[in-house]
């Protein structure tokens, strides 16, 4: 078997090259992308000078949110980076979902276990003093 | 792009077409990037776990304020403008890709030249913030009988007859200020006892002498007897001074309590640092985090310029392919991909 990096007539390095024409349209998607992720980070950063995270016991509703809406727009970036970036959204269905499935899991449950043990800790280091 | 195509057999593994019609090198980048990002969701992870199991936590606005060449106050823009850099390297890189769809070489060279020079920009940035967060804010925190306390402001000195004076270009700003970290309190402390004098008296040198008061205008925001705030008017500009709760109404007791602190700590290590005296975890998770992504940065560049170099000599051109660009670029999104996510949890949250 040829080593695929130097095999010049492998399929994917055929279906994965394009023409100009096609070139115009990929470049034009690039540059939304770009303006997408800029703002976002603009925003976010206007949002972290606008509204300061209260420094103790001020875990306030208000703070939750801007805490929820930071998380979001996380996300939006990730997505736009993976999916248009990185091309995953591009790849075939099954190996999209065989990289983002697992993660996305690991990730909610890793989130849960930490979020509920640390706020334990915290309650009972609280509790000790 | 994925359309089904005839292959001749003889030129791919003997299981017929590529599994997911990806080659094997783009699928195994692909699976040490996941193993990667385990790696950043752990460090991560471990991260809020600290961070939720204590009492407080720094605010990354108040710890991350400088930007190089000047110094002022700004907020998060340092930070703000690396990501950005980082992103922009990242969109470079993708251009880059995109032309060695088209064959285009010298296309690749400058879109990857651009990114080789992003990510070089973006290593020193955080070299720099990393020099600065050793380093420290001038004066650190001290260990005062109230609790710890960052040392906001510190300009005084004592006169002949042994009353503490203040110096500096504006004397009635020069002060001392201590912002308490323990015991629920975060306050300006100092600035009271501004309230309660109205009337400038200036000694021989023309410094102000505390115990006579200043010749400033001041709005004092009161309900009754407690002061609530306090605006100090300079040249038509309002220094806010003093807001909520106020530990120590008179300048000399303030003094004495900085003066009679029992430890102090200036800049950061691994065993403790000024922005968190009470959590000296939050340094250890600012140079790891960081570290590690820094030098998933710094093994990118070199990579990109490895690349960069191969291209220039044609090595992709006669291969008949610029797949090895698409695999360094997966690397490259991949390390402002993990950026995103500390710039959230580590810097905005």
């Amino acid at each position: 078997m040829i080593r695929d990096d130097l095999n010049k007539d492998a399929e994917y390095a055929r279906s994965a090259s394009h023409d100009e024409e096609h070139g115009v349209a990929i470049r034009k998607k690039i540059y939304k992308v770009t303006i997408i992720l800029t703002l976002i980070t603009i925003l976010e950063v206007a949002v972290g000078i606008v509204w300061s995270r209260p420094v103790l016991g001020g875990e306030s509703m208000s703070w939750l949110g801007i805490k929820l809406f930071y998380i979001i727009l996380t996300i939006v970036k990730a997505g736009y980076i993976v999916l248009v970036f990185m091309h995953l959204g591009d790849e075939k269905k099954n190996f999209k979902w065989m990289i983002l499935g697992p993660y996305i899991l690991f990730i909610l449950y890793l989130l849960f276990i930490c979020i509920t043990e640390s706020s334990y800790i915290s309650e009972v280091m609280r509790a000790s003093w | 792009m994925a359309q089904v195509e005839e292959v001749d057999k003889s030129l791919v593994w003997s299981g017929g077409n590529s599994p997911f019609r990806l080659s094997y090198g783009k699928q195994m980048m692909w699976f040490f990037l996941v193993s990667d990002a385990l790696s950043f969701g752990g460090l991560l992870t471990a991260y809020g776990f600290a961070r939720h199991s204590v009492e407080s936590w720094p605010v990354a606005e108040k710890v991350f304020r400088a930007l190089p060449f000047t110094d002022g106050d700004f907020p998060l823009i340092y930070v703000a403008l690396m990501t950005f850099i980082l992103i922009i390297s990242s969109v470079t890189m993708v251009l880059a890709v995109e032309a060695g769809h088209r064959k285009h070489k010298k296309g690749v060279v400058n879109w990857l030249l651009l990114t080789v020079l992003g990510g070089a920009i973006f290593v020193g940035s955080q070299a720099w913030e990393w020099s600065h967060f050793i380093h420290g804010s001038h004066h650190g925190a001290v260990l005062t009988e109230q609790g710890w306390a960052y040392v906001a402001h510190l300009d005084y000195q004592y006169d002949d007859e042994g009353h503490v004076i203040m110096n500096g270009h504006h004397p009635e700003l020069a002060s001392i200020k201590l912002q308490f970290i323990d015991g629920g309190k975060y306050m300006l402390t100092g600035a009271e006892a501004l309230a309660s004098y109205q009337t400038a008296e200036k000694n021989e040198e023309g410094k102000l002498l505390l115990a006579d008061g200043l010749g400033v205008p001041l709005n004092v925001v009161s309900d009754g007897d407690n002061v609530s705030a306090l605006d100090i008017v300079v040249e038509g500009k309002i220094y806010r001074e003093l807001e909520g709760a106020v530990g120590s109404d008179n300048w000399n007791e303030l003094v004495a309590l900085y003066e009679g602190s029992t430890a102090q700590i200036q800049g950061a290590n691994l065993t403790e640092n000024e922005y968190a005296p009470n959590a000296p975890a939050y340094a250890d998770f600012f140079f790891f985090i960081t570290g590690f992504h820094g030098f998933h940065v710094f093994s990118g560049v070199v990579i990109n310029l490895l690349i960069l170099i191969q291209v220039v000599k044609g090595t992709y051109d006669s291969r008949g392919h610029f797949e090895m660009v698409e695999k360094s670029g997966l690397y490259w999104h991949f390390v402002d991909l993990v950026w995103v996510f500390v710039f959230t949890f580590f810097y905005l949250i």
